[in-house]
């Protein structure tokens, strides 16, 4: 394990810079968000960024290719870009393992080869957490938040980073900057780790039931009436699929240009009322219906597709971000098993 | 008006089958996430809350409840009954269908605000006269009640109500700031300055639609941001021109009609001070057609959507022939 000193750190991203395109959480406009990190940017470590990090790997808006109408040709240009290395600092663990998630989507056949482009093209460096809040429920989808899975993992103690190298791509990117870094023992790192780990099982959402939410009871849930309620005030804004780093939904649409058609994706949400629209019409007509098909993908479909595993990594914020207070926390303690209060 | 008795209020009504519904908050995980519900039992009732994190806006819910068979009753803070005005002036809600009970509000907390102050791992969040005491799994933290209240309560317009079937009201002091002088600010810089701030703001949205969503102005059938046909949907902005159309068509849309309730500041994920747009518009229209409240009454007509013979010509404004 290395270390260096927080007084110090501006250095350290000076140097990365250099090489690579580096984001980090940016404090702008009073928000946290990950940015492009340039010399004099506040980088904060201590708050959840309100985008999560899949921005990254799946930003929002993507080109894909045009077509260019000439007479009776059309000329098909690959409008991809072309990604160059670039370094993620500041992940927190729930997110770390959102890319886990993403993976089994677009890493699956038929790969996409556009979001591979990007996992390629990325280190990841994590950061342990050591104050979680009320609305961390990590530890119920089986994250564990001192260990984040990344290229390299990051701790900071003391007004210290330290810094450890997990993958070949975070061996790198350590012996770029090994001329600012010290060795260091892990006693600090490990007592923090225990910390945390006590501190876990103080929060409220950190241990939810979750043993109904199997493919054998996916109709029964589906089924279930507290839907109704659960969703009745819901306003169908995608706030909560915007700021997942999970939801993995997208639209593909066409800009009309001059001279033909400007190609593209974006995110969509399943809360939008053209959500899967097909020629037939629109398979869920009800908000209900929407709100539903959010929850039974994160805690049934998916996992029964994915050897168990949830696509959620329960970083709560659908929980702090709803402009409603509705979430996944108050959907599992209704509808996930007999343990929740 | 205590908060039993509001309760009392809603199951008497609920009991003696004047209503079928009461729309009102309903108690969450936490102190603060309090969602609104509507409680068609005395049952259902237990979990009504009334309290400081009360934020939310009921009034366009009623678009749907209105609908429903057999009356609703709906508790309304005073600038709820603003936007309910103003829904009723538009024909979205059937006001036969609606009993509206007048309630106190003495402003309301704003967990991002709590949460900014560094306080985390919240487990409880207590009012006490002008201090929040929140405990925390950290420790206990004390805050001024006026360091966290939203903005919109901050900037409070009015502690009367403008519509109402019965009043529980009290009545509570408005001690609240100017709500142009965040306006005044913006108006002095020079435009680069301005552009600055608003790149600055809206370069964080992330169309996600809370703000218009929630905006009890907003009310289309279809939103033309939606409509594939309208050739302008969008879900996402794709760059800076369409961050910011998508809210300077908005805060057009809603210009004469937006009561300044603030929920769309109140809900953005980003914190876009989104009524500084709807409050420029505001001024304006007082200073160019005179003092105007949106929602204040059901009947009167808009500034924008009547005509005078000396209405304001843009010549007025930008010099050159009528
Ligand atoms: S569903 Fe909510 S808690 Fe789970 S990953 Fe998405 S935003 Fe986080
Ligand atoms: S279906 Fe809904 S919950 Fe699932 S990834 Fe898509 S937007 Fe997210
Ligand atoms: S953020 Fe809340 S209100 Fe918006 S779509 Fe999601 S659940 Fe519904
Ligand atoms: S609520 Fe905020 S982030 Fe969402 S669309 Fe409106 S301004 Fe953008």
């Amino acid at each position: 394990m290395k270390k260096i000193s927080l007084s110090n750190i501006s250095k350290l991203y000076e140097v990365i810079s250099r090489e690579y395109d580096l984001y980090a959480p940016i404090k702008k406009a009073g928000k946290v968000n990950f940015a492009k990190w340039t010399d004099g940017e506040e980088v904060v470590f201590n708050a959840q960024t309100v985008r999560s990090p899949k921005d990254m790997f799946f930003p929002q808006t993507m080109d894909l290719y045009s077509l260019k109408m000439q007479g009776k040709t059309v000329e098909v240009i690959d409008d991809r870009s072309e990604t160059a290395p670039f370094v993620v600092f500041g992940v927190k663990p729930c997110d770390c393992k959102s890319f886990e998630v993403l993976d089994r989507v677009f890493l699956a056949e038929p790969v996409d080869t556009y979001y591979q482009n990007r996992r390629e093209a990325g280190i990841i460096v994590g950061l342990g957490c050591s104050a979680p809040s009320e609305s961390c429920m990590c530890a119920s989808f089986g994250v564990d938040n001192t260990e984040p899975v990344a290229d390299v993992k990051s701790y900071i103690v003391d007004g210290e980073m330290y810094l450890d190298a997990i993958t070949d791509k975070g061996e790198k990117l350590l012996s770029l900057i090994a001329g600012l870094l010290v060795d260091a023992d892990s006693t600090k790192v490990d007592e923090q780790k225990a910390k945390t780990k006590e501190i876990n099982k103080k929060l409220p959402l950190q241990n939810l039931d979750m043993t109904r939410f199997t493919a054998d009871n996916l109709n029964e849930i589906f089924n279930e009436e507290e839907w109704e309620g659960l969703s009745e005030a819901c306003l169908a804004c995608g706030t909560c699929t915007y700021v997942c780093p999970t939801c993995q939904c997208y639209d593909i649409r066409d800009f009309k240009t001059n001279d033909g058609v400007k190609r593209f994706r974006c995110w969509d949400s399943c809360m939008y009322s053209d959500f899967t629209k097909m020629s037939a019409g629109q398979p869920r007509n009800t908000q209900m219906q929407r709100f539903r098909q959010r929850f039974m993908h994160k805690l049934v479909y998916f996992p029964a597709n994915n050897d168990g595993m949830y696509s959620c990594v329960g970083c709560g914020r659908c929980a702090t971000k709803c402009p409603i207070s509705m979430n996944i926390a108050k959907v599992i303690k209704k509808l996930g098993g007999k343990h929740n209060d | 008006m205590q908060v039993s008795d509001i309760k009392k209020k809603a199951s008497e009504m609920l009991l003696s089958g004047e209503v079928k519904r009461v729309i009102g908050w309903k108690k969450g995980e936490f102190d603060y996430d309090l969602t609104p519900a509507t409680f068609e039992s005395v049952e259902e009732l237990e979990d009504f809350v009334y309290d400081g994190f009360c934020g939310a806006n009921l009034s366009k819910y009623l678009i749907k409840e209105s609908k429903k068979e057999g009356k609703t009753l709906v508790f309304m803070k005073p600038c709820d009954t603003y936007s309910f005005n103003q829904l009723l002036k538009e024909h979205r809600i059937v006001r036969d269908n609606v009993y509206v009970v007048a309630i106190d509000c003495e402003g309301k907390l704003d967990i991002d605000k709590i949460k900014s102050k560094g306080i985390k791992g919240i487990l409880s969040v207590k009012e006490d006269g002008d201090e929040v005491i929140i405990d925390t799994i950290y420790g206990e933290s004390k805050v001024v009640k006026g360091e966290v209240m939203l903005e919109k309560c901050l900037t409070c317009k009015s502690k009367e109500h403008v519509a109402y079937d019965e009043s529980m009201a009290q009545g509570v002091e408005n001690v609240s700031l100017d709500r142009f002088s965040e306006v005044a600010k913006l108006e002095a810089m020079t435009a680069d300055e301005r552009y600055e701030f608003w790149r600055g703001e809206l370069s964080k949205c992330i169309r996600c639609n809370a703000c218009r969503n929630v905006c009890p102005a907003c009310s289309c059938v279809k939103c033309v941001f939606d409509n594939d046909a309208s050739g302008v949907s969008a879900k996402s902005n794709a760059n800076e021109f369409e961050e910011s159309m998508f809210h300077i068509i908005r805060a057009f849309h809603v210009a004469g009609r937006c009561t300044d309730c603030g929920e769309c500041s109140r809900v953005c994920p980003q914190h876009i001070p989104l009524h500084l747009i709807n409050r420029k518009f505001i001024k304006d229209i007082n200073t160019l057609y005179g003092e105007y409240q949106a929602g204040a009454d059901v009947d009167s007509r808009g500034p924008l959507t009547n005509y005078t013979t000396d209405d304001l010509d843009p010549s007025d404004i930008f010099g050159g022939n009528k």
